[in-house]
């Protein structure tokens, strides 16, 4: 045994030797770091690039049998699927960890936020920081579009749109993205491009910056309250207390990475296993247009503020708020590089952090379900609540087909089926007086499209004869005031139903 | 140069000065001078293969937005009856043979009356989405962001900024014939595309009919 051991040390002297690598990698390995950074919270960096590996190792897996043609990538993907042996799993992993990464980079984002990381002397690593999180989202979408399929069809066709309102340049800049007039062939290679060759190669040499930034100027030390960040003493503070209280990183306080790391592995896995791989949905055949194309995950918020912002306000906002907000995250260290790191001392820094994380909650949340897209099929597949039927003149009955019939179902729930674009009519009448039905339904407004094309007298009659039963649990009707009050003079009041 | 050798000492001031001139080749002005020349011919050929690189590179998108437009043939009046509006599939005039389904384009053909006809592109105008028509309601609905359009193309509610893009078209032979090639966007309002020169005044005389692209066309 002792002889074995004395040849592998043999051999590693002789590899040593020649390259000598060894030594200095076990110095990075055992460097000090100040004890209080052996943390629980400092975990999400080191994950985040395990999980970079497992992308780059799946994905040169999938790269064995994925075809990057526009004819054939569909094709590729579900033989991926069910005839390649465990090439489900494969894209199943590749896909959660794509999720994975981009969730754990951003709460590494917010980790070092909090933490006050980005100032002196880090604030190049924190930059480099945000051209990762820019390059990770890039990554997640040129994958999107490689799963080509239905989604990643309408999803370019929402890229270039996008891109299309570029002041003057737009035209060019479509050209450039598509790589020819329509999202066809030349396209998928450009995103296979993208996704393969040049942003791997840029997000794996920036973490390498990352990293080794990290290794020369040394792990950001646990903040304390009134510990201020000092341009001209900080790196001694620092070296004293990594001289003082310093322990080395392998083994005294990697083992929590690692733990973390074969954590956030199982977790990849068990996805994986338990929910399988993402689509592909329906085939790119834009000739198939009954489809409701939906981003990934991690886009699903832009998808949502696009479908509130007002067209008026839409153009400039997609491109001035963008560089408003890189530019803050590329710009905070430079402008706050010193004084205050503790998040007890940075309410503003907690505070947008909470705030940042509601408003990407909450519009990813609205994403996932799209009130404001009609349901197509609504009309068709959601029935009238019987109780809304019963005891109603045949003309209200009518006008309850007119309303199927009109897919007025598409924007409007009744009993809880149908869209939510426009107001649930259950109560409708409530609200409403039966003018101001007439008028909202023959002209529209508020959102909803003037229906006076395509309704003819008798259906409309119909249809706001239905409408006017419509009151929740039996709520008083509408009733018009000033109506009531001209009347009143004439006639017992009542509610304003005869004309 | 290990990173621990590299931690910055108390006090250091944290960029290094500029490395020392070497005084080895400092004497040598004759191999300096060899060498900052190399750097200019260096400098003079990747400025040679920049060009080449960049027109590569950006082709697609110097190419001139008509270029890419044609005609192309929906099929006989007769596929379109008065007063509909119908889904219509060609494919786009210029593909790559790997382009497989990609290639072909749905329009929304909405004959009026007569020889006038109406061709909406397939693409919301808010975010190219595809629209679908409801005859009933007679509204276009974008199922991604609720654009919704009345049955002329115009914006009759959500996000959209204008109406749907609307291709040329004539009736060339008894046949409906649109000029199309592009993915129409904001940037490129199919409709503002000036036509071919060598077609321009087909309508009055029988120009060279183009082959039905359509597959829907039964010719």
């Amino acid at each position: 045994m002792s002889e074995l051991k004395r040849r592998s040390i043999e051999v590693y002297n002789w590899f040593e030797q020649r390259l000598g690598l060894g030594a200095p990698v076990i110095e990075a390995a055992e460097h000090e770091v100040p004890a209080n950074t052996a943390s629980w919270w400092y975990v999400f960096g080191s994950a985040a690039t395990v999980i970079l590996v497992l992308q780059v190792m799946t994905g040169i897996l999938l790269a064995l049998v994925y075809a990057p043609t526009a004819g054939h990538a569909w094709n590729s993907l579900e033989f991926l699927d069910h005839n390649v042996k465990l090439g489900w799993f494969l894209r199943a992993m590749h896909g959660w960890g794509s999720d994975f990464m981009v969730a754990i980079v951003l709460i590494h984002m917010a980790q070092v936020f909090l933490f006050g990381a980005y100032k002196f002397p880090r604030e190049l690593t924190w930059i480099i920081g945000v051209f990762l999180l820019l390059l990770t989202l890039g990554m997640a979408f040129t994958g999107q579009v490689l799963r080509f399929d239905q989604d990643a069809y309408w999803g370019l066709g929402i890229g270039a749109s996008i891109v299309s309102r570029v002041p003057l340049i737009g035209a060019p800049l479509v050209g450039l993205m598509l790589g020819g007039p329509i999202i066809a062939g030349p396209t998928l290679s450009r995103f296979f491009t993208l996704h393969v060759f040049v942003i791997p190669g840029i997000l794996l040499a920036m973490v390498g910056l990352h990293i080794w930034m990290v290794l020369r100027l040394g792990i950001n030390d646990w903040p304390m309250p009134g510990r201020l960040v000092n341009r001209k003493t900080y790196v001694s503070e620092y070296h004293h207390l990594t001289e003082k209280t310093g322990i080395p990183f392998v083994p005294d306080a990697a083992w929590k990475d690692s733990l973390f790391a074969a954590a956030i592995m199982l977790a990849v896995m068990a996805c994986a296993l338990w929910f399988g791989p993402f689509g592909p949905t329906g085939q790119p055949d834009p000739t198939i247009i009954q489809t409701a194309p939906k981003p990934d995950f991690a886009f699903l918020w832009i998808y949502a503020v696009l479908a509130y912002l007002p067209p008026s306000l839409e153009t400039p906002v997609l491109f001035i708020a963008p560089v408003l907000g890189i530019g803050a995250m590329l710009l905070l260290p430079l402008l706050s590089g010193e004084g205050e790191k503790h998040w007890s001392r940075r309410p503003v820094a907690v505070l947008m952090v909470a705030v940042i994380a509601v408003i990407l909650g909450a519009f990813t949340r609205l994403g996932m379900y799209t009130p404001w897209s009609p349901v197509m099929n609504a009309w068709t597949s959601d029935p009238i609540p019987a109780a809304y039927l019963k005891d109603r003149t045949p003309l209200e009955r009518e006008g309850a087909l007119v309303l199927q019939n009109k897919q007025c179902r598409n924007c409007h729930s009744i009993g809880g089926a149908g869209g939510m674009r426009g107001p649930a009519l259950d109560a409708v009448a409530s609200k409403m007086t039966e003018d101001q039905i007439i008028r909202q339904v023959l002209q529209g407004g508020g959102n909803m499209p003037a229906y006076g094309n395509a309704l003819n007298p008798s259906e409309t009659t119909a249809l706001v004869h239905f409408l006017t039963t419509l009151r929740g649990d039996d709520l008083s009707p509408a009733i018009d005031a000033s109506q009531h009050l001209v009347s009143s003079s004439e006639q017992p009041a009542g509610p304003p139903k005869e004309h | 140069m290990t990173p621990s050798e590299q931690q910055i000492p108390p006090g250091a001031p944290l960029t290094e000065p500029a490395n020392p001139e070497s005084h080895k080749s400092a004497g040598h002005s004759r191999r300096v001078f060899l060498f900052k020349l190399s750097l200019l011919v260096n400098g003079a050929v990747g400025a040679v293969l920049a060009v080449p690189i960049l027109g590569y590179l950006l082709g697609p998108a110097l190419k001139k937005t008509s270029a890419d437009n044609s005609w192309i043939n929906l099929g006989p009046l007769a596929d379109f009856p008065e007063g509909e509006t119908r889904l219509v599939n060609f494919r786009n005039p210029v593909t790559t043979s790997w382009d497989g389904q990609t290639g072909d384009i749905p329009c929304w053909v909405r004959r009026i009356s007569g020889n006038t006809f109406q061709v909406f592109a397939i693409n919301c105008a808010h975010l190219g989405c595809p629209v679908r028509w409801f005859a009933q309601s007679q509204l276009f609905m974008c199922p991604c962001h609720g654009g919704a359009y009345y049955a002329d193309g115009s914006r009759a509610s959500g996000p959209p900024e204008r109406g749907l893009f609307e291709y040329e078209y004539q009736v060339v032979s008894g046949s409906l014939v649109i000029s199309a090639g592009k993915m129409p966007t904001l940037a490129n309002q199919a409709k503002n595309e000036s036509p071919l020169v060598q077609l321009e005044g087909a309508t009055s005389t029988e120009a060279p009919l183009p082959k039905p692209r359509c597959s829907s066309c039964q010719s």
